[in-house]
């Protein structure tokens, strides 16, 4: 039997996987990406587009740490636009349309001229473990391969079901087998599973559609990029088409109901709420008499069209019969139909904030094995997943993410301490701290974690240090200078006369003034440049509030710094009632911040665990 | 999880003594000394036997866990309250193993730990257990039923789905409803924000009634005002004689005036002096009467007051007996005109602690003011229109103050203050 050696292994090719492996090279670990064929890797089997709100946050966070997702849709991007842009800029999201096949492209070249990384195809049909320590795995022809630690990304493949309509069959995406062998070995590990559902449209061939009636949505005039480090479009840019349902497609689909694998009972995994199948909208929503549909053209050398908005489970003649009722569509063919599909995924309250599982030594679990939806969430939870399998072999300190810091440290958190109850998907709203945590910050959050931590290149940390320092002597420059209100009356702009001198900075951070009034009132601001200006308005706009919430950053930051030993045993703790008991030890909260959220939590209860937390750090270490 | 016990009635000699216990093993301490405990939540009449022997005959109640105040399984014994006979009794049940006697306030904070009663709750706890006169009972048990509680809860649903609706404009901006949410949520601010500030302004009336409403004696030297205040107690409370200024120092007599609360201040009389001493008292005088809720202002008749009453306040002119029973004035001497007195200041108080809300502390004056401050700024962003990342912060930090109204978030400074003031098994 061969066998060869690698510091991590990651298993899958998907958004999570190629993060993962990336991450995991970065850092300097000799890392083994395997995936059943190349032409898998950086597939986008759901819809063609990248970002949005709270999504795009993630994938400028990814770029951040010199992950790979930002730089690629930014070069298959055929459509740029950012989201909310008439709100502020915390709320705004950058989105693209991908070209499916140059993302592929462009992402199998990245893994592959990725230092440290090596692709193996092959289906792994089993892992190594000795004394509850994952150690390697072993492919379908029984080469074995050795490693410290291993990253599972398999996404919906863990006992996949397809449906539509009616019928049903085993499958890991349309067209792949479902990972079975992978999915019984990990039941012997007796982790915690859950099952899900999520579905997809017909794809329709673009050639019939009637493109000259619809109304289209073009992309922004100024792109706004995922990663800090592109600069132009890469391909032509296309628009997007917008229809809509009618009553007699909801006729049609209100007389199928029964045909639907949903709705005629054929499916138990629970669905997300916010990305509900058009049979949904039509029962839930019965007033509504029309729905919105985005055909959305998955490149530029293909003539597929991903109609976003009508996701199915009907049978296939059911879903010719309504594509062909709406305006535009009345042609058209579809080349894929829409299918359902039910997957087991991982309770992620079974992993620690590494995403490691917590029951075993050296498995990583990232993706939509963890009960989340979205390439982004599963891009950033390879990256979280990558970059601690590194650090294990190579016995450094784990890496973590805080809910202060990144999004990505909400959705950690969020996963391992809540768990999921429908496929878990990234909104702004998640994020407490989404004033700071903005999407155009995200270089100032965390590349210097990255920095720190040695997963960012030479190329952007030049970028970035340079980037850094323009903007600290910018925001010195104006922090040093003060007005009153007379003055910037001398500027044409009238403040409350109370006579209280603001600076530079802080006047910036007020609606009615721009950078051009405060270049009237000290020309000296005049040589800050274009890009440093507006990213110090970025800040100076949410300065008060921010202030303000230091405050609730410094109480979680002290909170997730008591940190609660895994050998502390809940239920031997005097005081806490049983039910806490029992969701404590399921939780196994990590720290004080966590225990916190904890649903039924109390303050004294915290209070309890703080003081016997105290009390053990006194007590003399027993080793 | 420990077994606490602790007499919960006062100690010394009465009728009836009660021991309680709470905790996993408060049943089973109980069916080792007597035969047989009686059915949960009956009164059963047994002998307590301990290792001597007979301990006294008592009634005994259990409650099971999650029918009792504490949430635990709860016992209590209900003995003839002889001191003798309760510590034999508490020392026999120390004996047992894994009993220990109670903290002070530990039954209270076991309640709150397990979700029997909120903080407002404990709070009206404390204050019903405190309470002297009738209109504090009422208010006490109005917090105890957790009205504020209620009312805050109200509060938070309308805020959450303004926050909702404000968050769903931010976070499905590219999806299919864009319609302006702008009007529903401003009406939600704007009533929530219109209940808590007629909620603060009664906080004051209602501390008041918690702590006592003043009533303060005003007038010149000598004019009969300590006489005055002691017709009103009924005692000897402030020093009388005829030199003029012998009142120095304010005084102060609790008293309850139709159940409300009052504590009456005997003012220094107001009048020019050269004496140091009698200056000072002169100033605290003048300024303590102007602070407290309501003043008598005491004249001689044809005469006017020190400086000027505010609407609520009484006009009265003293030393009746002097003039004529015929005198509307008062004379603290014969108690003319004093019930009629009584009668106008238990009116006007009556008035006050009828504006009076659920809200009693400062602690929630603080946080609902803050929870209005916040709720008006979210109304400025939200006019503005374009800043809704702003109005669902100000939201959100008001939901957090209201939270801690009821003691959902960060209280842990306020949970040992609010125990240390409870006494042993209550």
């Amino acid at each position: 039997m061969k066998h060869s050696h690698f510091d991590v292994v990651v298993i899958g090719g998907g958004h999570a996987g190629c993060e993962a492996a990336t991450a995991s090279a970065r850092m300097g670990a000799r890392t083994a990406l395997i995936t059943i064929k190349k032409a898998g890797i950086g597939v986008m089997s759901c819809n063609p587009a990248i970002g949005g709100l709270g999504k795009g946050h993630l994938v400028r966070e990814i770029d951040a740490m010199d992950g790979v997702m930002g730089r690629v849709a930014d070069k298959a991007g055929i459509q740029f636009r950012l989201l909310n842009r008439r709100k502020g800029p915390a709320v705004q999201g950058p989105r693209t349309q991908a070209d499916r096949a140059v993302y592929r492209s462009t992402m199998l070249s990245e893994i592959e001229r990725t230092p440290n990384l090596s692709v193996i195809e092959g289906e792994v049909v089993d892992l190594l473990d000795e004394k509850g320590v994952i150690n390697g795995i072993v492919l379908h022809d029984g080469v074995e391969i050795r490693s410290s630690a291993v990253v599972l990304t398999t996404g919906t493949f863990l006992r996949g079901v397809i449906h539509i309509g009616e019928q049903s069959h085993a499958g890991g995406r349309m067209g792949d087998a479902p990972s079975t062998k992978l999915a019984e070995r990990i039941d012997d590990y007796a982790l915690p599973l859950g099952r899900l559902k999520t579905g997809t449209p017909p794809r329709l061939d673009g050639q019939t559609i009637n493109w000259e009636i619809l109304e289209t949505q073009p992309g922004d005039v100024d792109p706004v990029f995922f990663s800090f480090l592109s600069n132009s479009v890469s391909s032509a840019q296309i628009s997007c088409g917008i229809t809509h349902t009618n009553e007699k497609t909801h006729e049609i689909i209100q007389r199928n109901l029964a045909k639907s694998a949903m709705y005629g009972g054929f499916i138990d995994g629970v669905g997300p709420r916010y990305c509900p199948s058009i049979e949904d909208k039509v029962v839930r929503f019965a007033e509504k008499t029309s729905h919105q549909v985005f055909l959305e053209p998955e490149g530029l050398n293909d003539h597929t069209v991903y109609p976003n908005g009508i996701s199915t489970s009907l049978p296939l003649d059911v879903q010719e019969l309504y594509i062909r009722s709406i305006r535009g569509l009345e042609q058209a063919e579809i080349v894929q139909p829409g299918y359902a599909i039910e997957y087991d995924y991982v309770d992620p309250q079974a992993l620690n904030l590494s995403l490691a599982v917590r029951s075993l030594q050296g498995l990583y679990l990232a993706g939509q094995i963890n009960g989340t939806t979205g390439y982004e969430e599963a891009a950033a939870q390879g990256l979280v997943a990558g970059l601690n399998a590194a650090a294990t072999a190579l016995d450094k300190p784990r890496v973590e993410f805080g809910r202060s810091e990144s999004y990505i440290g909400v959705m950690i958190d969020d996963l391992t301490t809540r768990g999921v109850t429908e496929p878990y998907r990234m909104f702004t709203s998640r994020a407490e701290f989404r004033l700071s945590l903005r999407a155009d910050n995200a270089d100032q959050r965390l590349t210097p974690k990255g920095l720190e931590i040695g997963c960012v290149g030479r190329r952007r940390q030049t970028y970035f240090t340079e980037k850094a320092e323009r903007l600290a002597s910018g925001q010195k420059a104006m922090s040093d200078k003060y007005f009153s209100p007379q003055d910037v009356a001398k500027a044409g702009k009238r403040l409350s006369q109370d006579g209280s001198r603001r600076t530079a900075y802080q006047l910036l951070g007020l609606p009615n003034i721009d950078f051009d009034d405060l270049v009237k009132l000290d020309s000296s601001l005049g040589c800050i440049d274009i890009e440093t200006r507006a990213q110090l308005g970025r800040d100076a706009l949410y300065a008060t509030y921010i202030e303000r919430q230091n405050q609730d950053v410094a109480v979680t930051k002290r909170d997730e710094a008591h940190l609660i030993p895994a050998a502390l045993i809940f239920s031997e703790l005097d005081g806490l009632s049983n039910e806490l008991k029992v969701k404590l030890e399921r939780r196994r909260p990590a720290n004080i911040a966590q225990a916190s959220r904890v649903e039924g939590m109390t303050p004294a209860a915290l209070m309890l665990i703080m003081a016997r937390i105290r009390r053990d750090a006194k007590l003399p270490a027993t080793a | 999880m420990d077994t606490i016990f602790a007499q919960a009635t006062a100690p010394g000699k009465a009728g009836v003594a009660i021991v309680r216990l709470s905790g996993p093993k408060a049943w089973v301490a109980i069916e080792t000394m007597c035969s047989g405990l009686p059915e949960p939540r009956v009164v059963g009449l047994r002998e307590l036997h301990g290792r001597d022997g007979l301990l006294d005959t008592a009634l005994v109640v259990v409650f099971e866990d999650g029918a009792s105040f504490t949430g635990e399984n709860v016992a209590e014994l209900h003995l003839h309250g002889s001191s003798a006979v309760v510590s034999a009794v508490l020392s026999e049940i120390s004996s047992l193993e894994g009993l220990r006697h109670a903290e002070p306030g530990e039954f209270t904070r076991r309640a709150l730990e397990n979700g029997c009663l909120d903080l407002a709750q404990v709070e009206g706890l404390a204050d019903l257990i405190d309470a002297e006169t009738e209109a504090q009972r009422r208010q006490a048990i109005r917090v105890l039923s957790g009205e504020l509680g209620e009312k805050a809860e109200g509060w938070r649903q309308g805020l959450i789905r303004a926050a909702a609706l404000i968050e769903a404009s931010i976070d499905f901006a590219d999806e299919d409803v864009p319609i302006d949410v702008t009007p529903e949520v401003d009406d939600i601010l704007r009533r929530v924000l219109n209940e808590l500030e007629s909620e603060i302004d009664g906080v004051g009336f209602a501390e008041r009634v918690r702590t006592g409403f003043e009533v303060a004696i005003v007038g010149a030297p000598n004019v009969g005002k300590s006489t005055l205040l002691n017709a009103l107690a009924g005692r000897e409370a402030a020093i009388t004689s005829e030199i003029a200024g012998t009142t120095r120092d304010v005084i102060e007599v609790r008293m309850d005036l139709g159940g409300l609360p009052v504590t009456i201040l005997d003012t220094a009389g107001l009048r020019d002096t050269d004496d140091p001493v009698e200056s000072i008292g002169v100033e605290k005088a003048q300024a303590r009467a102007k602070s407290a809720d309501l003043r008598i202002f005491l004249v001689d008749v044809g005469g006017s007051p020190a400086f000027e009453p505010i609407a609520r306040d009484i006009v009265v002119a003293s030393k009746a007996d002097l003039i004529g029973e015929s005198s509307e004035g008062v004379s603290g001497r014969t108690g003319q005109g004093l019930p009629k007195l009584i009668e106008m200041i238990q009116s006007r108080i009556s008035e006050l602690a009828g504006q009076s809300g659920i809200a009693t502390r400062e602690r929630h004056r603080f946080a609902m003011s803050s929870a209005s401050g916040s709720l008006r700024d979210a109304l400025v962003n939200l006019k503005s229109g374009e800043v809704y990342e702003l109005v669902a912060e100000d939201i959100r930090s008001a939901i957090r103050s209201l939270d801690s109204l009821i003691g959902r978030v960060d209280v842990e400074m306020l949970l040992d203050d609010i125990f240390s003031s409870f006494c042993i098994g209550k």
